[in-house]
């Protein structure tokens, strides 16, 4: 009842003056819907940047690294058992690139509650041939389910299927530099030679786009058995695993377990791609400074709004406290001046900022390194209208607080003397 | 009827600013129930200064103040509040009527806050007070589209709607002509006669103060009849 009479109040000053209302309510909500349709957008982007490296990048790669053995022979010699040795013009090894046990090693880590998935890779330095030039390349034998299920590797073929890979014999995706240069197009048999001389025809069943011009440039995939049998080894020859996590922050700690469980070399994407976490940390960081300080233009604004309503207001504050309504009461009036308008602004700016969002949304975004993409990426992520709505509300409430507290103050006597 | 409504003891009051001067001194007085009395003095004598002491809105005095035999604090801003809301009614030389609201809203807000009745009775019983001061027609009028004399008695019928033990009222015909002057005094005189309304009005004007019940003269900041 108390309460209720106090609103009235509240909503007949705010409708008595309502011009300067839209105003302030205007501040917020074009400060919102900018909050609104910058984050979604900047994040969009963040998440398609991102995803550029993340989708496509394994969180654990295990693998052989070519490098110096750290256990030299000399110190499996008990003789030298406790001594320093000094060893000189040591050689990096890598005479074997393929996982050792690599079926057992698949089996446990599938078993691992952790994993989200792996899929194994083999890697293979080939020859492209195109008449008399010899183009430099590498394939991957993948499985083209798995490397689709967990690295979107469908996303990246702008023509054919990746599951040709498995349905074709001898089948190949070329890069679509690759392929440019080979002027091959799919249907096309192409010629690779391997390191080892040995040659090979292939059918080429589909294009790949990176987005990532040196990539397409040299890469390009085949079955897990096409390329065991070019390079002519078992079927258990694997060079790569790569896993996918379910949660990435796990990846470092994944890694190094790996790493001494199966004495491979395990590298964790965050390691592999720091750059990336820095970037899109940064741009979140500017696109957050930027909408809060939008917000507190707006506080301002509200501020203002009400000091110029309390001068104006002056008579009525007097009467009111003359007639028996206490400084808090007067506070609350003003307070609740204040967060209606940070509240009616507020969701309107939540509209409009989904609104300019969809427009965005629409806008064409054509890029040759984006294949995949055909308007700008917008993220609709409920946290931000939701930190748009609280922020609103606090900086409402604090522009509020400072003119209510003042109105409470006033001293009636001043003001009814002073006629 | 010789319960004692309001009573001052001892009060004194300075200003400071700019130097210490000693408005009020060693005012001593007691208004009994029913009492119409007027306060009267020149201008600058501090009878208004007193009002204000003796509304609670002023608490930068020595002494002490009871109302309603009860003393009243001086820091406790909530509490005397609600005393002004409850036991005291204004009615100033300016009306000070809200324009955002109708005559009647004016009226029933300081009833709304007592919140003693539903806003059914308030509304009812302000119609009543309006209907004694023969202004029930304005009740759906915006406060601002009524006439001086008119806004002066619906300020009458605010300070009214609570029941209060004593209306206290500054120069309350000082702003009017005479026909409404003269209006407005009948109501405080049919009030203090009908109503038993205890009323303390603060006046410069003689012939309204020979009309009531007793004169409290002023001067120099000391009660000098």
């Amino acid at each position: 009842m108390r309460r209720k009479l106090l609103i009235d109040i509240a909503q007949s000053l705010l409708l008595a003056r309502w011009k300067q209302t839209l105003v302030a309510a205007v501040g917020v909500t074009f400060s919102i819907t900018m909050f609104i349709a910058l984050l979604s957008f900047m994040s969009g982007m963040n998440d398609l940047l991102d995803g550029l490296i993340v989708n496509r990048v394994p969180h654990i790669r295990i693998y052989n690294d070519i490098k110096p053995t750290i256990k030299q022979p000399i110190k499996l010699d008990s003789n030298y058992f406790n001594a320093h040795h000094f060893i000189s013009s040591i050689k990096s090894d890598g005479t074997r690139l393929s996982i050792y046990n690599s079926k057992a090693i698949i089996e446990m880590i599938a078993k691992d509650k952790r994993v989200l998935g792996l899929s194994q890779k083999i890697g293979a330095q080939v020859f492209f041939n195109d008449g008399n030039i010899d183009i430099t390349g590498t394939i991957s034998g993948i499985n083209p389910m798995e490397e689709s299920r967990l690295f979107h590797f469908d996303e990246y073929i702008i023509n054919g299927k990746s599951q040709d890979l498995t349905n074709v014999n001898n089948s190949i995706i070329l890069g679509k530099g690759l392929s440019a240069k080979l002027l091959s197009n799919i249907g096309d048999v192409i010629q690779i030679t391997t390191s080892k001389g040995a040659r090979f025809q292939l059918k080429v069943v589909g294009i790949y786009q990176s987005g990532l011009r040196d990539i397409d440039n040299v890469q390009s995939f085949a079955s897990l058995s096409t390329v065991q049998k070019i390079i002519s080894q078992p079927s258990n020859y694997i060079t790569d695993i790569q896993i996918k996590l379910k949660d990435i922050k796990q990846a470092p700690m994944i890694a190094k377990e790996y790493q001494q469980l199966f004495e491979t070399d395990a590298e964790d994407i965050q390691t592999a791609n720091a750059q990336f976490e820095t970037g899109s940390s940064i741009r979140t960081l500017i696109s957050y400074s930027v909408g809060i300080t939008l917000l507190i233009v707006a506080g301002f604004g509200i501020y203002n709004i009400l000091n110029m309503m309390i001068f104006e207001k002056m008579d009525t504050i007097a009467i009111l406290k003359a007639t028996g309504f206490s400084g808090n009461d007067v506070k609350n009036v003003f307070m609740y001046i204040a967060i209606s308008i940070g509240i009616f602004g507020g969701l309107l700016g939540l509209l409009l900022g989904f609104g300019l969002s969809t427009v965005i949304d629409q806008i064409p975004f054509n890029t040759a390194a984006l294949p995949t993409i055909h308007t700008y990426p917008i993220n609709y992520n409920p946290k931000f209208y939701f930190i748009g709505i609280v922020f609103s509300f606090f900086t409402t409430y604090f522009a509020g607080w400072f003119p209510a507290r003042k109105a409470s103050k006033i001293d009636p006597v001043i003001i009814i003397r002073g006629k | 009827m010789n319960a004692k409504i309001l009573e001052a003891k001892n009060i004194n009051k300075f200003f400071h600013d700019p130097i210490r001067i000693q408005v009020l001194e060693n005012v001593n007085f007691s208004i009994n129930k029913g009492e119409f009395v007027s306060l009267t003095g020149k201008s600058g004598c501090g009878k208004s200064t007193l009002l204000y002491v003796l509304s609670t809105m002023d608490t930068d005095y020595e002494g002490s103040l009871l109302i309603d035999g009860q003393l009243m604090p001086k820091k406790n801003e909530s509490f005397l509040s609600k005393i002004r809301n409850e036991k005291i009614g204004f009615v100033f030389q300016f009306h000070y009527l809200l324009n955002e609201f109708n005559v009647l809203k004016n009226v029933m807000l300081p009833g709304l806050k007592l919140n003693k009745y539903t806003a059914e009775e308030v509304e009812y019983r302000a119609m009543e007070k309006l209907k004694i001061l023969g202004i029930d027609h304005l009740a759906l009028k915006k406060s601002n589209h009524v006439s001086g004399g008119e806004k002066q008695r619906v300020a009458i019928a605010r300070a009214l709607i609570n029941d209060p033990h004593i209306i206290m009222g500054d120069e309350p015909t000082g702003n009017l002509d005479k026909k409404n002057s003269d209006l407005v005094f009948e109501i405080f005189k049919q009030l203090a006669d009908e109503f038993q309304q205890t009323l303390l009005i603060v006046t410069h004007d003689p012939s309204f103060a020979a009309r009531t019940h007793r004169i409290i003269k002023m001067e120099d900041g000391k009660i000098i009849a």
